[in-house]
Order: structure tokens, then sequence, then C-alpha cells
């Protein structure tokens, strides 16, 4: 009798054999279905490529033909800012439902392969187009013509210092802590989700340079007087006066009126 | 200089002062004044060090603000507000950020100062509420510090107008609109105010002239006069031995007091300096000179307005009408006007409240524990409650982006929560507050718990209690067993009806409710009956609560 | 000093009948505590010593303040942002210094007087608020002296003259203030807008075409002429309107009526208490104020949908000049802004 069949009736025996099963499954099945779709095409061209990605990854919410459905909007139109934007930021594709799709911070797609997708979509009918360098470029735009801008469109949602606000319903205008220069140009033009679009006979482009402008100079800028703390104004700095200052004196108090030992 | 000269110079001071205002007297009077030494009597002293802190601060500010809304050209060291159309008043606050030394500094102080004054002013007013400091004869003193506690409220909001950035414009903009919905002269007022309509150019000297002068003085006058009675009346002290209502036990004015207040107020002082050095308040250049057509997101008061912008927020629009040709903006005059307006109101009246269901004309100069006056403790954590409610829904938009929440459900939710949970926090309260007293006389009449469990031979377990001390035990037993008032006789034995019937029977209500569930302090003889049975049971224990708790006694 | 001369131990106390006492008497102070500094010479040294230290942190503190106010300066050739952190270094560097100096000091006292100074607690007598039955006597029976000497009881005449010259001298106070502002007249109820009116961008920009706005889009608009920021603030006030752009099948009768292709215009400044009603959610259509959270649905012509306002935002209608320009078709048909109390 071999060693093998000779523990065929240890009790552990089962559970070895379900384990061995499910690794031997699981292996199996990873070989066997493909990976995200994200193969390096074949075709020469960038729309072609990007149409195999749209229809592996986008097409069963927004339909084959970018038509979209009940619970995703057309893409036709919105051009390759839009998908620029959105994948570019990690918000598509949608990892779950609710009340808006979040900056994931988990983009799936390589720089090209964005693009790609990009081409595709702009191929379906004009839009907005992703913008050149040197119209995103901070350094080429007036900060202080920007923050009037910035306050009279922009703050009421993105709060003063574009450290994001409440919108209805659970929805919210998020912060602006990581977003790049071409990331704001692009949610500008195209108005992702609930944001409005400013489209270019809105807020010019040269405006929307002193815009990203403004926003890098509130973003890098030094705090002088210490610690923002999140800059969200006055309720932040009342939860301070409380947890630090009172806090504090009354600790003070405990000790100013305790007997020396 | 050696001690002879010392002494010299100080005698011929000493002889100065009291040949010209009998300064012995005043040390004989004050000088040895005995304060009693606990932690909860210093919170009055952070409010009055901390408005000393703003008066010191402010004077610093006004050298360099100009309270004017002419338009100007900034033309200062920030950046990104280089050639911005602004008001004078804007500019001054942002040159003196930027381009004064310690400017900044002294701003953040007077900010900071301002948040931990109105802080300290509640912690206080509940200190003295919850102990039972507003008694007779310290209603007065109760009254001015009301009243103090609300001009604290108007100060801070005109001090943080000043600066006519974006936030607090729109504050201004919102107060406008509180004015213009009081019935019938809302809008007389509000142009009379304002100099005409919104914004005008009179408001920034105006609120100037209120913030330094008006008010300040106003604040003088009623600290002095709150001392003032302090000083005559003597500070109340908690009970304990060698504490009776007849006497003060403490230490004296000179030198201890001089040294522990006076101390205090610089360590006050510099926990503001080091709050202010470290962390940013109101950073107005961010903000940028109000203008009312921008508004940022996250669009609150200072935390102390907190509580009526929250009431606001929860407002259901229906309850503005129009009728007989006329609006009546109750969605804003109900949370803004008539809200606080009740509840100052109840806050005032206190004393005057409990002492018709008392009924007793005493003096009291011995403070109560909370737990033995459970309705008032449980009142106080009532107030207390609603206010964060409130407070909570003046920040519902943070609450939602922060927590993942819609605003809409946080305000439906706390639009029924603050109905229904104070009430459950005044039942839980005193209910706590019975319990807390329970357990004092199971402590009184058994002893403290030590821990140590004991096997007898039979093999019986028990916990050794050892009784309290003298001094132990007189904390928990010398509060005053307060009863309800008897049921007023509506006609005497002649049946002439009595008169001052409504009085007598509303005391008698209010009595019923504030005394009804009461638990009696221990007194010798149940201590006796309890030692008793503690001798009769000599070789069989009782483990510990299977005895009787003595039952509530409803009102006699 | 006890404050009463009974059994200071204050056990199960018996009255002189041998009967319990009704309720149990103070026993009076307790034995005092010794500090170490009362009783060891070398802990009230350490003490005194601690007492100095804390003092001499105060001056260090001082010190650092006056070095950083001179040294850290606000000049010399920096960029924007190290100009900040030059002025954040001086908050800091003031502001612990002070905190140091003043501190030091207070902590220095209340160290001193916790450790060194007598804690042996001291009792001081009160005495009753009221004054004795015979000062009381004596100044009810004063003041009814002076009041029959000033003779105001026996002289109605003067009595009642006074009371009338003392309610009216107030007045002239009240009357002065009469001029610290207009009545508000008419005032309330209108605004800059005209008709024909062209609609230009806020913050400094020019007139719009309808063609130039697309679907979604969302533009913040002033009368011509009041497109500065911080200029006119009282005209801005009631000036302020938002221009949205809606597929024209989404608005309903009363949106559509007096738009313009599907381009509303209405008034920015909210009718709950006059915040500009900024934040448009594209994809529902809702309008939200920031203040209390009041939301206006722009396809029902901004009826509220939540919140405290009460009104919906007023209309503008617009309509298109010969080139193309959104221009006002009228004024406002009612009074912009918060409600008052005239407002019918």
């Amino acid at each position: 009798m071999t060693a093998l069949a000779a523990r065929r009736r240890h009790p552990m025996a089962t559970a070895v054999l379900v384990l061995l099963s499910l690794v031997v499954i699981g292996v199996l099945y990873a070989l066997a279905v493909p990976g995200k779709a994200a193969a390096v095409p074949a075709a020469a061209d960038d729309v072609a490529a990007g149409k195999q990605l749209f229809l592996a990854n986008c097409a069963t919410c927004h339909g084959t033909n970018a038509e979209g459905r009940a619970y995703a909007p057309s893409l036709v139109g919105v051009g390759a800012a839009a998908v620029d934007f959105q994948v570019g930021t990690g918000r598509m594709p949608l990892q779950a439902t609710g009340p808006q799709a979040p900056a994931s911070g988990n983009v799936r797609y390589t720089e090209d392969e964005i693009k790609q997708m990009a081409a595709y979509v702009a191929s379906l009918a004009p839009g907005p187009a992703v913008p050149a360098a040197d119209a995103v470029d901070p350094a080429k735009g007036s900060a202080e013509r920007g923050g009037d801008l910035f306050r009279t469109n922009c703050a009421m949602c993105h709060n003063f210092a574009a450290n994001g606000g409440a919108l209805t319903r659970g929805k919210y205008a998020p912060n602006l802590n990581g977003t790049t220069p071409t990331d704001i140009y692009e949610a500008m033009l195209t108005g992702p989700q609930s944001m409005p679009v400013f489209s270019d006979s809105n807020i010019s482009p040269e405006n929307k340079r002193d815009i990203i402008a403004w926003v890098r100079t509130i973003k890098t800028q030094p705090s002088p007087g210490g610690l923002s703390l999140g800059g969200i104004g006055p309720v932040s700095e009342g939860l301070a006066a409380w947890v630090v200052g009172l806090v504090a004196l009354i600790g003070c108090a405990v000790w100013l009126g305790a007997k020396a030992s | 200089m050696s001690t002879t000269t010392t002494a010299r110079v100080a005698s011929d001071v000493g002889n100065f002062a009291d040949e010209r205002v009998g300064a012995s007297k005043g040390v004989k009077f004050l000088a040895r004044k005995i304060f009693p030494d606990h932690w909860s009597f210093m919170l009055g002293e952070v409010a009055l060090y901390s408005f000393i802190i703003l008066l010191l601060s402010g004077t610093f500010l006004t050298f360099f603000f100009v309270p004017s809304v002419g338009e100007t050209t900034y033309t200062g060291a920030y950046a990104p507000l280089q050639n911005a159309r602004v008001s004078e008043a804007f500019a001054s606050t942002v040159r003196m950020s930027f381009d004064v030394r310690g400017g900044l500094l002294m701003r953040q102080i007077h900010h900071w100062s301002a948040l931990v004054f109105v802080a300290a002013i509640i912690v206080h007013m509940f200190r003295v509420f919850f102990t039972g400091a507003f008694r007779k004869p310290r209603e007065l003193n109760w009254v001015i510090g009301s009243i103090l506690a609300l001009l604290a409220l108007f100060e801070g909001f005109l001090g943080y107008s000043l600066p006519d950035d974006l936030l607090s414009g729109n504050g201004l903009r919102i107060a406008y609109a509180i004015i213009l919905g009081i019935p019938v002269v809302g809008s007389y007022v509000a142009f009379f105010l304002f100099g005409g309509q919104f914004p005008g150019e009179a408001f920034i000297p105006r609120i100037y002239t209120i913030h330094v002068l008006l008010l300040p003085a106003i604040f003088l006058a009623l600290i002095g006069a709150h001392l003032v009675l302090l000083v005559i009346q003597k500070h109340t002290q908690y009970p304990g031995p060698g504490r009776t209502n007849k006497n003060v036990v403490g230490y004296p004015l000179y030198p201890v007091y001089m040294a522990k207040a006076g101390g205090f107020f610089f360590i006050v002082f510099g926990v503001i300096c080091l709050m202010s050095a470290v962390l940013q308040i109101n950073p107005v250049w961010a903000f940028g000179s109000y203008d009312p057509s921008p508004v940022s997101a996250d669009a609150q008061p200072d935390w102390y307005m907190g509580f009526m912008d929250g009431a606001v927020r929860l407002m259901p629009g229906f309850t503005e009408f129009t009728a007989l040709g006329h609006t009546w903006s109750f969605n804003i005059f109900l949370p803004a006007a008539i809200m606080p307006g009740v509840l100052t109101t109840l806050l005032i009246a206190y004393p005057w409240i409990e002492s018709k269901a008392t009924g007793d004309r005493q003096e009291h100069h011995l403070l109560d524990r909370p737990r033995n006056v459970p309705t008032r403790t449980g009142i106080g954590v009532m107030a207390i409650t609603f206010y964060l409610l409130l407070l909570v829904s003046g920040g519902n938009d943070i609450f939602a982006t922060h927590f993942d929440l819609s605003i809409n459900d946080i305000t439906n939710t706390l639009r029924v929560l603050v109905f229904v949970l104070p009430p459950l926090a005044y039942l839980v309260t005193k209910r706590i507050c019975l319990g807390l007293q329970r357990k004092d006389r199971e402590k009184v009449l058994h002893g403290r718990e030590t821990g140590t469990i004991v096997r007898t031979e039979t093999g019986e377990f028990f916990e050794v209690h050892e009784p309290l001390d003298p001094y132990a035990r007189w904390s928990l037993v010398q509060h005053a067993d307060l009863k309800p008032l008897p049921a007023p006789e509506a006609e005497d034995s002649h049946g002439v009806r009595r008169p001052g019937g409504f009085g007598n029977r509303l005391a008698h209500r209010l009595s019923r409710f504030y005394f009804e569930d009461r638990i009696a302090p221990v007194t010798p003889r149940e201590l006796e009956e309890a030692h008793h049975e503690h001798a009769h049971a000599d070789d069989v224990h009782e483990v510990e609560g299977s005895e009787a708790r003595p039952a509530v006694t409803a009102g006699d | 000093m006890t404050t009463s001369d009974h059994d200071s131990t204050g056990l199960a106390t018996v009255e002189p009948g041998g009967e319990l006492a009704e309720r149990f008497e103070n026993p009076g102070l307790p034995a005092h505590r010794h500090r170490m500094a009362d009783v060891d010479p070398q802990a009230a040294r350490r003490a005194e010593r601690q007492v100095a230290t804390l003092f001499g942190l105060s001056a260090v503190g001082t010190i650092l303040t006056l070095v950083a106010y001179f040294a850290v300066k606000f000049e010399g050739d920096l960029t924007d942002n190290e100009y900040l952190s030059r002025v954040q270094l001086s908050n800091i560097l003031l502001g612990t210094g002070l905190f140091l100096a003043l501190f030091g000091i207070g902590a220095g006292a209340v160290h001193w007087a916790k450790t060194l100074m007598p804690d042996e607690e001291r009792i001081e007598l009160r005495h009753d608020q009221r004054g004795s039955d015979e000062d009381r006597a004596d100044a009810v029976a004063i003041l009814k002296e002076g009041a029959a000497e000033s003779g105001l009881g026996r002289r109605p005449l003067i009595r009642n003259s006074l009371i009338a010259a003392m309610a009216l001298v107030p007045l002239p106070a009240v009357a002065l203030l009469r001029d610290t502002g207009p009545m508000p007249g008419r005032q309330l109820e209108t605004s800059p807008w005209k008709k024909g009116d062209r609609l230009v961008r806020d913050a400094g920009g020019g007139p719009i075409k309808a063609a130039d706005i697309q679907v979604g889009s969302v533009v913040h608009v002033m009368p011509d002429g009041l497109q500065e920021t911080g200029a006119k603030l009282e005209e801005r006030a009631k000036g302020a309107v938002l221009l949205v752009r809606l597929n024209p099948a989404d608005l309903n009768e009363a949106a559509t009526a007096g738009s313009y292709d599907g381009i509303v215009a209405y008034s920015k400044i909210c009718t709950h208490m006059g915040c500009p009603v900024g934040l448009y959610e594209q994809q529902t259509h809702h309008l939200l104020c920031p203040c209390h959270q009041s939301t206006f649905d722009v396809t029902k012509n901004c009826e509220v949908i939540f919140g405290p306002a009460r009104r919906p935002l007023p209309k503008l209608a617009i309509t298109v000049d010969d080139e193309g320009y959104l221009v006002a078709k009228d004024g406002f048909t009612e009074p912009i802004g918060p409600s008052f109390w005239e407002r019918a």
C-alpha cells in the first residue's frame, strides 16, 4: 500500500481534497477567463483600438454604439475630453452604484489606452477635444483674474478654496486637491455628472487657464496662519475652539485646583 | 535694595495711599477674603480673561483696521488679490495680516479668544445651572450673566463681519433678511439700521462703533457688576465636611488667589497665543471681498451662531404665508427671533421658576450635586441636547460631505429628532440621577465596596464593605430633602375662598413636577437600622443586593 | 476654628435625650494633610527651583518673541509662496514665543501658590445679605423722611408735571435717529433690469448669444453695466441672474413662458434670505442654495422642492435682439430677494 493510499481515510483527507480541488479550479478559471480587455491591439488605428476597448469595457452600460442605456448616458458628442476626464480620473468604469461616480484614484488603463478610447468616442460625433498643454499651463494664466472667476462660477459648489461642498441627495462637488490642470479644464468643458457645462463661449479658454492658475495657486500656497483645519470655514474652527482650547484650559484649571502632593 | 529700604518705600507708598483714599480699610476688607477652591469655579475666569484678551488684541487691530466700505484697489503683498476691487475694510484687514508683523497673530488671537470666550461663558453658565448657584441671593447675577451671554453672541457676530469678506458678508445678508422678516416694521428697521438697501455704505462704520465702543462699554459695566456682586455675596462652595451655608472655606485672596487667579490669566492668554500660532482661523484673503453675486459652499456663521443657522435650515417653507395682504415670514421669524427669544426668557426666568416650585426664601450658598436635583439636571441636559441638535443642523452640509450622507436625509431626520430627543434626554438623565442617588444611599447604609471577597467556613461568599467615615459620608447625606409643596386648599375652614389661588395651585403643580420623584437622604435612624441588620446577620451574611431598596416616595 | 461647638467625630449623633438626631451633623473640617514642601525643606527648595525655571522659561519666550519680530522680515526678493511662508514663520515664532512668555509666568505663579504658599483651609463667616432689623427700620425711616421732605407726595402738580417732562425727554433721542436711513418706499420692489437690457457675463464678461450656450450650461449674468465685481453692490444684490439652458422638452408650461429655446433666466437671489443660489445640478435640474439648502426645480419654473424657502425664484423673461444676443423681455414682474411684510 502506498503512503498516499494509507492516508485516504485520514480525518483530514476530505479537507485536503476540497482545498486541492478549489485551487485547481481557481487556477484553471484564471487561465481560462480573459484578463481585462487590454490586449495590445493589432490594429494600427487608435480609433479601432479604442473601439475594441470600448466594446469590452464600456458597452455593457453605455450600449454597443455608445447610444446610452437607462442607467448610463449616451456618449455620442461628449468628445475626447469627456473620456479623458472620466477614465483618466478613475471615475469610469463605475466601480459601484451610488449618488455619483467618485474619482476613484484607481485608473485602470494606461495613457495610450485612454487616448484610444477617447479617439473612438470622438469619432462618433464632434465634441470637446483634449486641451493642449499650454492651454492648461497655470504659469500662463492670471491667478487674480482666476480668483474672481472662480468665486463667481465655482466656489458655490467647490468652496472658496476648492475644498469641496455638498449637493442634494448625497451628491457632492469634490475638492480639487489632486486634480491636474487638464482635469480641471476638461471638467469645465464637458460638465461631468452634476457639474454644469462651461463651454468656451461661457468661460473662454483664457479664462479657463486663469481659473486653473488660481486653483494651482491656492492649492500650493502655504497657510500663513498655521494649520488650515480643512479649509471648510467656521465649523472646524468652532470644533477646534472646544476640543483644543476649552479642553486645554479646563485641564489647566483642574491642575490649578488640585492639591499639590 | 536692602530689606530696610524696601520696607521704607513700602511704608511711604502705603501711607500715601491711606491718607488719600483710606487704603488700609480696603486692604482689611479685601485682601484676606476667602475664596473656595475648585476647578469648576475657574470657568467664569476663562471667560473674563478671554474678554480682557479681546480688549487688548482688539485695540491693536483698531490701529490698522479701516472701517469703511469705500472701494479701493488692493496693492498689498498677497498676490492673488493684486489689483482687485475691494472695500477699504477688507483691504486693511488683508494688509494687517500680511504687511504688519504680528498682525496676523493679533487677528488670530482676537478671533480665537472670541470663540473661547463664548464657549467658556456657556460652560460656566451650565456649571452655575447644574449646581444651583443661581438661587437666592444670586438671581440678579444670573440675569446679568444671561444678558452677557446674549450680548457676546452679537458682539462676536458683528466682529467677524467687520472685515467685509465673502463669508461674513453673506452672514450680514442673512441678518438683513431676518430684520426684513419682522412683521410690520421689518423693512423700516432694516433701512434705518443699514442706511438703505443691502449692503449700503453705512453698515461697516456702524457695526464698528457698536463692536468697538458701545458693546464693550456695556460689557465692562455688566462684568463689573457681576464681579462686585460676587465679592459682596461671596462665592458659593461645594458641600463638604466643615462647609456650611454660613461660612466660606478656602484660601485668602492675598497671596493665594492673586497668584492662582492672576497666574490663570497668563495661562489663558498663553494657551490662546499657542492656538493662534499653529491654527489658522478666518482666512479672509482666501474668501475675497464681499460681493452679493458669488458665494462659497460651507457657508456657516461662527460656531456660537450655529444654533440659529441650524434652526433656520430645519424650518419647512410652508410656514411662510400671505394673509391680509401681507407676508408673514414665520419660516424666518420663528427660528431666528421667537425661538432664541423664548429660550432666553426661560433662561433668565429660571431662578424664579424654581423658587416657585420649592417655595423657599432662604439664601443658598452651598451648591447642589446635580444628582440630588434630578429634574433640574434633566432640564439642563434637555436644553443642551436641543442646542447640540441645532448645532449639528447648522453644519449639515459638512456632515453630508464628511460622512457620505444626503443633506436632505440629515435635515429630515433632525426635524424629527429635535422634538423627540430632548424629552428623551430629560427622562434618561432624570432616571440616571435617581439611580445615582440610590447608589449613594447604598454606599452610606452599607459602606464602600472594597472588592475583597471573603469566604466563610460554611462556603458562603460575601464582599467586604467598609463603612464610610463621617467625612466621606457627609457629602452623601447633607443635601436638602426637598418635598413637593402641599396641595393648597381652595377654601379655608370657614368656606371662604383663599386669595392667590392660581399662584398657589401653580406652585403646587410645579413642585410636584420637580420633586415628586425623589430619594430621601439617609438619616441617622436608617443607618442605625442598617447597622442592626448587619449585626443580626452575624453568621449568615446577606448577599449584597438582596435587600429591598427604599421605594421611590411619591408626593406626600 | 470649627463652625460650631458640636462633637466633631460626627458619628451617629445622639441628642441629650438619648434619641437620634433627625439628620446627620456636619463633621467639621477634616485633618489637614501636609504637602511635601511643608515638611521637607529639600522638597520646598525643589519647588522653588521649579517655579524659578518656569519664570525663566517665560523670559526665554519673551526674548524669542522679540528676536523673531525683528529677525523675520517681510521684505526682500521673495516669490509669492516664499513671502507667505515668511509670514507663517513669523506667526509661529511670535505666537509660540508669546505662549512661553505668558504661560511661564502663569504656570510659575500657580505652581508657587500650590506648593509653597500655605494651604491650610481658612474659614470666613457669612453674614445674611439682608441688613439687621434695626438697619432696615432706619432705612425705611430715612426713605420716608426724605420723601416727605421732597414734598412729592403732597404736591401732585410737581409730580405730574415731572412725569410728563420725563416721559417726553427721551423722544428727541428717537427722532434724531430718523435720518439713519431712508424710508423703504418702493425700493424693495425694484430691480436694475429693464426691458431690452442685454444679459452680460458676470465677473467682467461680455454679452451672450443664445446660440453660444450649450444645453447643460449655466451662466452667471448681470444687466449691462453691472458686470464688474466689487462695484455698485446694492444693484448687483438685486440684479444677479442665473441663465440655464435645458432641453425645451424638459421645461413645463410655466417654465417655458418667458424662455427662449430652452434657455431660462431666474433671479439668483434666494427668496428665503438672499444668498446667491448658484449650485446648479445639471442632471437633476435642481438649483441649491448653499446657506440653508433651499432647493428649486428649474423644470418647474423654479418652484421650491425642499428647504425653508417659500416662493419660487422670480423669473426674468428673455428673448434675443436682432444680433442674436440675449436681452431681457421686461424687468422682473415681482420683487426679488427675501420676503418682507409689505410684499403681498
